[in-house]
């Protein structure tokens, strides 16, 4: 739910990283922080146990930039991956405009990913948020390690596309992230599917990072144009 | 349509009628500073001394401050808590709902006393209440003014080049 300030001329969005415990959400937001200038950013907030888990959430405001005399600021949180936190990983959904799932390419996380998945799906529905019909990005971190899974695995465990009903929607659309691939196509069954946009990152290193935030941003920014 | 369509936006004129409410409590009250923010997070307005903190970051402490309490009103048979109080040595705060989707934070020091504040806020949180009522219902209902991007994708893709 995004906030106009007519006062002080500023657009305000919410964007909440979502995914399994330990699959680099946090280090997604402080690589952000430690990138952009300090005059275009607030502070980071991290409310996390002694040993740096996130407890309830972490959170990183910044501005990317102006829009018809509009500050364009956007409020990035992530959420508790551990399975028990689930109430307070809830309440951080309320309003959120955008979706950014980070999932751990580790073969032996796949279970971990496809669990959270379902959490992000049953939460969003608690709300009454439709998922399929709002700005959302898949992140692929650690693509670094050697025991990542391949792209096409994740994809089709995680990103097998909602199933597209409206019939003026049912035409294939370019990835606009990823040329030569489709976000929406026809399956082998004549079936029409939408995918949501995919990124590859190293988090830790930080690349990915920022390609995934602004794919998401215009995405949200997009929705309300 | 997307979450986006349960966007809300106030006018310059809702900013004064609530500024004007807030600063006559604050008047009243002998109170420091009153902040509102919505539910998610974010800060609508700040009235009386500027706040020496970061007040986005407030904000979103504030939301989540509320968002547990609600869950545990709800633990013990509670549907949420409408107003919370945190005391400090010299600085209070005192929390209070507006129209279930606003938070009033009223900051004072030991120049006045809770009982005040509680006082002086009940007229102000219906006042407020009022206020946000209708510009909630005018968002949902009235023919929705179109938005300030509509036909700025050009602008967006320039942002992100």
């Amino acid at each position: 739910m995004s906030m106009i300030n007519y006062a002080s001329r500023e657009i305000n969005c919410k964007i909440v990283y979502y995914g399994p415990g330990l699959g680099g959400k946090t280090t997604n937001l402080e690589h952000v922080y430690a990138k952009v200038t300090p005059d275009t950013r607030g502070k980071l907030i991290s409310l996390a146990t002694e040993t740096e888990r996130t407890l309830f959430f972490d959170f990183l405001p910044v501005d990317l930039g102006t829009i018809r005399g509009f500050k364009t600021r956007f409020h990035l949180y992530t959420v508790p991956g551990q399975v028990y936190y689930n109430a307070s990983r809830k309440l951080i959904l309320k309003g959120v405009d955008g979706i950014v799932f980070v999932a751990d390419s580790q073969l032996e996380r796949m279970e971990a990913n496809v669990e959270a998945m379902q959490n992000l799906y049953d939460n969003m529905a608690e709300y009454g948020y439709d998922l399929t019909s709002m700005p959302f990005i898949l992140q692929y971190n650690k693509r670094d390690l050697p025991n990542a899974a391949p792209i096409r695995d994740l994809q089709a465990s995680l990103n097998p596309g909602f199933e597209v009903s409206d019939p003026a929607r049912q035409r294939v659309s370019p990835d606009p992230f990823r040329a030569g691939e489709n976000l929406v196509e026809q399956a082998e069954d004549g079936a029409w599917v939408e995918r949501v946009p995919y990124f590859e990152a190293v988090a830790v290193q930080g690349d990915g990072v920022f390609e995934t935030l602004k794919a998401v941003s215009k995405l949200v920014l997009k929705s309300l144009a | 349509m997307a979450v986006g369509s349960a966007s809300w936006s106030f006018t310059e004129d809702d900013f004064g009628a609530i500024t004007q409410s807030l600063q006559r409590f604050l008047h009243d009250s002998n109170a420091r500073c009153a902040l509102l923010v919505d539910r998610t997070g974010q800060l609508i307005a700040t009235v009386g001394e500027q706040p020496t903190f970061d007040p986005t970051a407030f904000a979103t402490l504030t939301a989540a401050d509320f968002s547990a309490n609600d869950q545990l009103a709800k633990l013990i048979g509670e549907t949420d808590f409408n107003s919370l109080f945190h005391q400090g040595e010299k600085e209070s705060m005192y929390l209070a709902d507006v129209a279930r989707r606003v938070i009033l934070v009223i900051i004072f020091d030991n120049r006045t006393t809770l009982g005040l504040v509680r006082l002086k806020l009940k007229s102000t949180i219906d006042e407020l209440t009022r206020l946000f009522t209708q510009v909630f219902e005018r968002g949902a209902s009235g023919p929705s003014t179109p938005s300030i991007l509509a036909g700025a994708d050009d602008e967006i893709d320039k942002l992100f080049q």
